[in-house]
């Protein structure tokens, strides 16, 4: 992992789980596999401090453990993943995700899971059925039977799954010394398991839950208040025949339908809606029949797209035909033809349009930061691959000192890069050509990592701005308390607009500044993930097919 | 060498290949570091709107708010005050969403915090304190043999080395679990308090240890 990533970690880590977990993780992150002691040494926290963190870690799957170096009977080693902490950038779109398909029910699950890293099925319908309940008008409340069908519906669909089984480390540790013979010294290092190795990974527990959701109490009574704790204690340790299956979010199945999305919305812009409901149906039909990193969908014949289509599009027959011809012409090639029978066989070429949409970010930003003639070289290079200094003036209609001056800020950027090819071997400038070429995959990379340091800024910038106000924002807090506990006890609106007074006018508008401020910078924040969840499959894409 | 006669010094090859013509200026070289904040060229785009981007702000501010509640974030140790308040333990241990018992099945065992460990690192030194001066010379020297014998064991050593690495105030309570129960029903007992002894002893005077070892 890169400077910039292990940054971006460490402050989503402070920021979920506070500073210790920061020192902690970041450690982790630098120096690869650690036993306890280690870290604890290393970091110079206490040895309790660093065990809290660690099982912070463990239970939100960032961190792995495993037999050490020093195989089995040495210290138990841990490993920090990287690629999980940074998820933590994309969890309000997870969630909004699960709102958008499965409602209300869904997005609180999917919420419930990411913040507690893992949970049983009765704890997670227990707390979203009172939590539902709690937004509910009086005298309504949520069936906890609802609340599983929902869950349910999101495990049948793959976006949640059980946590792979940990065996107690002694089982870990006889099963990795029977495959040690085998293994590589490489392996030696903590080894995840697969959670779709395990069979039951889809499968749902029988429980025996019934009830509806809770109103928590809001009377200040300490007596009740405390008599209903105990209860939900009671109620807490009742058995539900669930107990030690955990569930945990599948973040692969949720950027399998967010690639999807990409790819349906960018062919809803390049041709039309009809063509993206197309592209749609045929991602469907595919979805359970084709790997998550194959290149390419499993072929499905014209016909077989023609009743899979939804009545309600109304697209005919002959229709359909001309749709998938031009799906297939198109330059973008999100639609491949493989075959002729059974009216056409279609694929959907989904590493080569993650390819394509990746070459249209590059080409955006370069647009937006130099310009759109710079941008126009930046499409030609990618294009003619090599070109001379000479090709690129002449083809891209530039006069020369412009073109000239464009092309060498491209190079100082390295979104450009300069092929030396000697025409003798003393590389003489004048006995020399100089080709400017565009890597598509190395630029990717680069802008990945800007991404990257882009949303560490952000966060910066924000921490420094809540810094910077923090006692007008203690002081507008301390007095919505007030003013919340008057309201809630019935006073006057004279005493009311009184305390609100409490607040200059000049504080108040420097608060609203920072609450504008602040959204601009969480939102931006939101849409650089965006950039690099296209820019990441893309990359891995790149890697898996090699 | 030829190019000095004619005044084109500064290189030894045709400057005109880099793309400059006769008689141009060359850039001048940079010698400090570019700003911090460099001048745009082009203002960037404005944000994307709408409702799906409000919602997933609005989204992203609540589980910040709510992951500052949860037991996951983990407050670093306070520092010692001077003096222990009787209010200070209604102080702590607010605000929080219920404790977080993680399930121990699926974690390494020794990440298991045992709760009466503080109760007992409290009342140790008292015991410690009242032990030491009975502790003699020869007590030194039989210690001194018995780590001789530890260190053949190779992995024991090498925990030995983490522990002097960790420091002794780590080393203490981890200890007090392994052996508290039996010195608190058996104080009297020779080896008991003579093993132990040891340990503490080891810990106390670790430098003079390290000399007679070595």
């Amino acid at each position: 992992m890169t400077a910039q990533e292990v940054r971006l970690c460490g402050l989503l880590l402070r920021e979920h789980f506070g500073e210790v977990v920061e020192r902690v993780g970041v450690h982790l992150l630098r120096s690869g596999a650690l036993s306890l002691r280690a870290l604890a040494h290393e970091t110079s926290t206490s040895l309790d401090l660093v065990k809290k963190c660690l099982c912070v870690l463990v239970q939100h799957g960032m961190c792995k453990f495993g037999p050490g170096r020093r195989g089995p009977a040495g210290p138990v080693e841990y490993q920090i993943n990287c690629e999980r902490i940074l998820y933590m950038l994309r969890y309000p779109r997870y969630i909004y995700t699960a709102k958008s398909l499965y409602g209300d029910t869904g997005e609180l699950v999917i919420e419930e899971i990411l913040q507690r890293g893992q949970m049983t099925m009765s704890s997670v319908v227990r707390t979203v059925a009172d939590r539902l309940t709690q937004n509910m008008e009086d005298g309504q409340s949520m069936d906890y039977s609802e609340v599983m069908n929902a869950f349910s519906r999101l495990v049948e669909t793959h976006f949640l799954q059980r946590c792979p089984p940990v065996d107690s480390l002694g089982a870990t540790v006889s099963r990795t010394s029977c495959s040690g013979t085998s293994d590589s010294p490489a392996n030696a290092t903590p080894q995840p398991a697969q959670p779709e190795s395990n069979p039951d990974c889809y499968k749902l527990p029988q429980i025996h839950l019934t009830g509806r959701g809770k109103r928590r109490r809001s009377s200040g009574d300490a007596e009740t208040n405390d008599s209903g704790a105990k209860r939900a204690k009671l109620e807490n340790t009742e058995q539900c025949g669930d107990e030690g299956i955990y569930w945990q979010v599948n973040f692969e199945r949720f950027h399998l339908h967010f690639r999807h999305q990409a790819i349906i919305s960018a062919v809803a812009s390049k041709l039309d809606q009809t063509s993206s409901e197309i592209v749609r149906t045929m991602l469907r039909m595919s979805e359970v029949t084709t790997p998550a990193t194959a290149a390419y969908t499993q072929a499905v014949s014209a016909n077989e797209i023609f009743r899979a289509l939804p009545p309600s599009y109304n697209i005919g027959r002959p229709i359909l035909d001309q749709y998938l011809t031009l799906l297939v012409d198109d330059p973008m090639e999100f639609v491949g033809k493989t075959g002729d029978s059974g009216g056409g066989m279609y694929v959907v070429n989904l590493h080569r349009a993650l390819a394509n949409l990746a070459r249209a970010t590059l080409e955006s930003v370069v647009q937006e930061r130099f310009g759109s003639r710079s941008a126009r070289i930046f499409r030609l290079l990618l294009r003619k691959k090599h070109l001379e200094q000479k090709q690129v003036e002449d083809f891209a209609m530039i006069p020369a000192k412009e073109a000239k001056d464009m092309l060498y800020t491209l190079l100082s950027e390295n979104l450009v890069q300069l092929q030396e090819i000697p025409k003798t071997p003393d590389y003489a400038p004048s006995r020399t050509f100089y080709l400017y070429t565009v890597n598509q995959l190395p630029t990717a990379r680069l802008l990945l990592q800007n991404c990257y340091k882009a949303v560490g800024n952000l966060i910066e910038r924000r921490l420094f701005e809540t810094k910077e106000n923090k006692r007008h924002l203690e002081k507008s807090q301390r007095i919505e308390a007030i003013l919340a506990s008057l309201q809630a006890s019935g006073a006057e609106t004279a005493q009311l607009a009184e305390v609100e007074e409490m607040i200059t006018a000049p504080e108040r508008q420097q608060l609203e500044a920072l609450r504008h401020h602040i959204n601009k910078l969480d939102s931006s924040e939101n849409q650089v993930d965006e950039t690099i969840f296209l820019l990441e499959s893309y990359v891995n894409s790149a890697a898996s097919s090699r | 060498m030829s190019g000095r006669g004619r005044g084109r010094s500064l290189f030894t090859f045709n400057v005109d290949c880099l793309g400059f013509g006769r008689g141009e200026a060359l850039p001048s070289s940079a010698q400090a570091p570019s700003p911090l904040y460099p001048p745009m060229q082009f203002r960037p785009v404005p944000l994307q709107t709408g409702e799906e981007v409000e919602y997933m702000l609005a989204l992203k501010q609540e589980l910040r708010a709510s992951s500052k509640n949860l037991p996951f974030h983990i407050q670093p140790s306070a520092p010692k005050k001077d003096v222990g308040r009787y209010s200070d333990k209604y102080q702590t241990g607010e605000a929080k969403h219920g404790e977080w018992t993680p399930d121990w099945s699926r974690l390494p065992k020794e990440l298991c915090i045992k709760v009466q460990k503080s109760r007992k690192a409290k009342t140790k030194p008292v015991v410690k304190s009242k032990k030491k001066p009975a502790a003699p010379k020869e007590l030194l020297q039989k210690l001194e043999n018995l780590e001789k014998k530890e260190e053949e064991n190779q992995s024991e050593e090498e925990e030995d080395e983490k522990k002097k690495k960790t420091g002794e105030e780590e080393e203490e309570p981890d200890d007090a679990e392994g052996y508290d129960e039996e010195e608190f029903e058996e104080e009297t007992d020779y080896i008991m308090s003579y093993f132990d002894n040891g340990e503490e002893f080891g810990g106390d005077s670790d430098d003079n240890m390290d000399e007679a070892t070595y």
